[in-house]
């Protein structure tokens, strides 16, 4: 029986580099995690102010025997955007495609489906092993039961669960941020950097429903799956995604771990980790293949 | 095909149909191809009542051959995993009516598309959100597609840049309703629901939709329990499509994401011509034949008069009563919108 690994999640939100820096020192020394993906993936105009940071951010958990995976844009779309993408091989780290153009961009080898790709069913991943895919995070609204099926028919495929953290719901060509606060994408002056979680949106009548990122449309509510390794291994996951906010990360991986190696049951890790100062109120339904914001029982 | 008059036009004019007799409507209105789906969930307009079965399928094919229109058979849902057969029956099933195209966005269509109806010319559905050269060549070189329908993230600009690069064929919505998040990578309306377009190839479904009246007489408009948008008495009640409403954000009450506007590109014509781009794509399979035959008698004729390079005609005008609530915009085509 091989254990269940940990990872952490690349960074969606706009963080300065000094938050960067120290928020991945911290996962080196202290996360009980076995993986770390890396990358500005949602807004290809954060990365003159991230790419600096990351060679020294890979260094530092290599040494503390992390594997680290560099993360696409999930929706590339200028030429700078494009290049980067182009280069991300250059690195000589493991990739997580986000988006279909890294398929034509790199050599051929093996790589990480990630979230954002479309990947809803067995062929369509069959189609992706066949182009050296090895590992799949499925998109957050794939019930459990399909992401099941589809571990079933390709044993050798990694399954990676989108266990923690806002759920990554949409991207668009625009930049809600920026239209928020009343500029355009252009000249967008970097207002994202004002909300580390999300911007809070809610409904007239105050309802909290929704988070925006700049193109990126997140879930208010905090995706918390709580599952043990058995049922987890019954449905093929053999990984957790932890994606970053800026409640205690290093907390919420210990809760995790603590969950996978058998010392805390699922209600007492469920409990742990909603007494946290989580980004939004606990939801799993998605899993269920119910409205995503729900917490029921899987 | 016997298109010959057609082939002068600057333009393949891509028209909705959703039932039968809207097909009709559009070829009769001067489509020069119709797409529709089938009456299951792999077409991403699954609302009950629409869409064919696979008898009147061949039927609508055989009618719009006879009147020299092609019929281009959108099978753009992801197929539900362990359920992919029926998608793959979809394939069979458009090949066999005769269909002169499959519009497909998930790999396990196109593949089995590519290796069992390598016949049928395949396109890229806007579901599959190819908007780079470099994912476009990757379903040109793996599955042969011939054409790719762009998510409406693109300025003109970027358009034309994008055919310069790429050796197939572009196809741009111009008119009707308008996703504002890049066509399939959105799961805002499971997240309300438990139904999205991916999942089962519907958005801000109707069955989760519930109107209720305060004492003021203001109507709320919900989607899955949410607040989605608010009307005062006597204001005529939008539906609530997720993102069309209104939210609140930073202490400011509006629409967050898009005002409830609806695309029309019509002036963009020459522009789009010039980008380079083949076909123009009319939304609404969900609309009535009456609607379907108005706008495609404008555009057709807009399309016409293009090609004799003949001045713009009251095309604004005319679309502009048939948008959804009146107002309308050019979306991500110029680039301001982002």
């Amino acid at each position: 029986m091989t254990a269940i690994e940990l990872a952490i999640g690349p960074c969606l939100f706009n963080w300065s580099p000094e938050h960067l820096t120290d928020f991945y020192a911290r996962i080196a020394d202290e996360a009980p995690v076995e993986r770390v993906y890396l990358g500005e993936v949602v807004c290809g105009k954060r990365m003159p102010f991230s790419d600096p940071v990351w060679p020294q951010v890979i260094e530092r958990l290599q040494r503390a025997g992390k594997t680290v995976v560099l993360s696409s844009l999930a929706l590339p779309a200028t030429v700078r955007e494009r290049k980067a993408m182009i280069g991300l091989a250059e690195a000589g780290l493991p990739l997580e495609f986000n988006d279909m153009s890294m398929l034509a961009t790199t050599a051929p080898g093996p790589f990480v489906a990630g979230p954002f790709l479309n990947v809803y069913n067995e062929a369509a991943l069959g189609a992706l092993v066949r182009h050296g895919a090895s590992d799949w995070c499925p998109p957050v609204e794939v019930p459990l039961a399909s992401i099941a099926a589809v571990a079933r028919a390709h044993p050798q495929v990694t399954v990676e669960l989108f266990a923690f953290g806002r759920l990554p719901l949409a991207l668009s060509g625009r930049c809600y941020h920026a239209r928020a606060h009343g500029l355009s994408k252009d000249s967008c002056q970097f207002v994202c950097e004002k909300d580390p979680d999300g911007m809070n949106v809610a409904t007239l009548d105050k309802a909290r429903f929704l988070a925006v990122n700049g193109i990126q449309t997140l879930s208010d509510s905090c995706q918390v799956v709580t599952l043990g390794p058995e049922r987890l291994m019954e449905n093929g996951v053999s990984r957790l995604r932890l994606s970053p906010h800026t409640v205690d990360m290093v907390e919420v991986a210990r809760a995790y771990r603590d969950l996978l190696d058998g010392t805390a049951s699922e209600a007492e890790t469920e409990a742990r980790l909603t007494a946290m100062d989580l980004p939004g109120p606990p939801c799993n339904a998605a899993l269920a293949g119910e409205a995503g914001w729900r917490q029921v029982a899987l | 095909m016997s298109c010959q008059a057609e082939t002068a036009a600057p333009f393949e004019l891509v028209c909705p149909a959703g039932t039968p007799a809207a097909l009709r409507a559009a070829v009769d209105a001067g489509a020069h191809a119709i797409y529709c789906g089938f009456n299951n969930e792999t077409n991403a307009r699954n609302f009950p009542g629409l869409n064919f079965s696979e008898a009147e399928m061949a039927k609508g094919v055989d009618y719009a051959h006879r009147h020299g229109a092609k019929v281009l058979v959108a099978i753009n849902t992801f197929a539900r995993a362990g359920s992919v057969e029926i998608w793959q029956r979809a394939v069979d099933a458009a090949a066999e009516a005769g269909a002169d195209a499959l519009i497909a966005a998930d790999l396990a269509v196109l593949e089995h598309a590519a290796r069992h109806q390598p016949g049928t010319r395949l396109h890229l559905s806007v579901q599959a959100a190819a908007n780079t050269p470099e994912a476009i060549r990757f379903y040109a070189e793996t599955f042969g597609v011939k054409r790719v329908v762009l998510p409406r993230v693109l300025s003109v600009e970027e358009i034309a840049r994008l055919n310069r690069e790429i050796a197939v064929e572009t196809e741009v919505f111009v008119f009707g309703g308008l996703c504002v998040m890049t066509e399939g990578r959105c799961a805002l309306s499971s997240h309300a629901t438990g139904k999205s377009p991916n999942l089962t190839g519907v958005c801000s479904p109707p069955d989760h939709v519930a109107y209720e009246e305060n004492a003021d007489g203001t109507l709320l408009a919900r989607l899955g329990g949410f607040t989605i948008d608010r009307f005062a008495a006597g204001e005529p009640a939008g539906y609530p499509t997720l993102c069309k409403g209104q939210f609140s954000a930073m202490g400011k009450t509006g629409y967050l994401f898009e005002d409830p506007v609806s695309l029309n590109a019509a002036a963009l014509l020459p522009a789009l011509r010039d980008a380079g781009v083949t076909a123009l794509k009319i939304e609404g399979r969900q609309r009535g034949k009456a609607y379907v035959s108005s706008v495609v008698r404008a555009f057709r004729r807009a399309v016409d008069a293009l090609a004799r390079g003949e001045p713009e005609t009251d095309l604004a005008g005319e679309l502009a009563a048939l948008a959804e609530g009146g107002r309308q915009t050019t979306g991500a085509y110029r680039k301001t919108w982002r």
